[in-house]
């Protein structure tokens, strides 16, 4: 029996390219719903990758918080504003001919430093690292982390304050 | 055909992460509905996170997940004020092209 073909890399090529090919539908999809939906398969996918990379916490918030409350909120003010496909500008045509090869280019380079230049280090195999549990993180949260954590439930409840006085009637 | 590395590279996640940040930024620049240019600096955001997940995952440590804990809640504040915006804006100038929306008072 031959052996089997190793299951890290497989599962990060197809969930890494569910989310490249999400996030290009993202940009080039002209109605907005459309991109609201591939923004969600990009969350999607990315919270498996959050997972393979032993971030069950991480992974189980990107999919409560982001795809869950952020993305329905988008969706509502999208239907709600009943926003229509977006209007070609002037200048699309001149950000296709130098926009793509500058954006492939950028890409190819920044590819070429990440592979060169980072140390050869012991690959992503999942299971080897098992701290990302709410556990560890709870107890990070509330010990080093503990001022940030209080200065952002007073960013929360700014924003809060924020968005009832950006819905008042008049403004 | 190349044989598969039998544990995924950590470039591989870096470069993915640089790939979806590049998107976002062209979304950012090319688009003209202010809706999705917004949808791209949550996709920045997420490719941000990606980074910082596969970083605590190479030193071993939890407070990249801390920190992209910090940057979902920041993007949820940032949402929810956004939007906010957004319909004032269109209860106000009746359109979502950026590119109409060029003064701050009429």
């Amino acid at each position: 029996m031959p052996p089997l073909p190793p299951l890290d890399p497989i599962l990060f090529l197809i969930f890494a390219a569910i989310a490249v090919l999400s996030a290009v539908s993202l940009v080039v999809q002209t109605h907005p719903i459309a991109s609201a939906l591939s923004l969600i398969g990009v969350m999607g996918a990315l919270a498996v990758l959050y997972l393979l990379l032993g971030a069950e916490f991480i992974a189980a918030a990107q999919l409560i918080v982001y795809a869950g409350a952020i993305m329905v909120l988008f969706i509502f003010v999208i239907m709600l504003l009943n926003a229509g496909a977006e209007r070609r500008g002037g200048r699309a045509r001149l950000a296709k001919w130098i926009g793509i090869p500058v954006f492939a280019a950028f890409i190819a380079l920044i590819a070429f430093l990440i592979q060169s230049r980072l140390p050869q280090t012991q690959g992503v195999t999942f299971g080897s690292f098992t701290t990302g549990t709410a556990l560890e993180i709870g107890r990070s949260l509330f010990t080093q982390y503990l001022l940030p954590f209080e200065l952002t439930s007073v960013l929360i409840l700014i924003a809060i304050f924020g968005a009832i006085v950006l819905a008042r009637k008049e403004i | 055909m190349p044989t598969l590395p039998s544990a995924t590279p950590v470039s591989w996640y870096l470069t993915l992460s640089a790939v979806l940040f590049a998107l976002g930024v062209a979304g950012f620049l090319f688009r003209k509905n202010i809706i999705t240019v917004f949808m791209s600096i949550e996709l920045m955001l997420n490719a941000v996170n990606l980074s910082f997940v596969t970083f605590s995952y190479q030193f071993r440590q939890v407070d990249g997940h801390i920190y992209s804990f910090f940057v979902m809640v920041v993007a949820a504040a940032e949402a929810a004020v956004g939007l906010g915006i957004i319909l004032t804006i269109f209860k106000n100038r009746n359109t979502l092209h950026i590119d109409e929306i060029s003064t701050l008072k009429n």
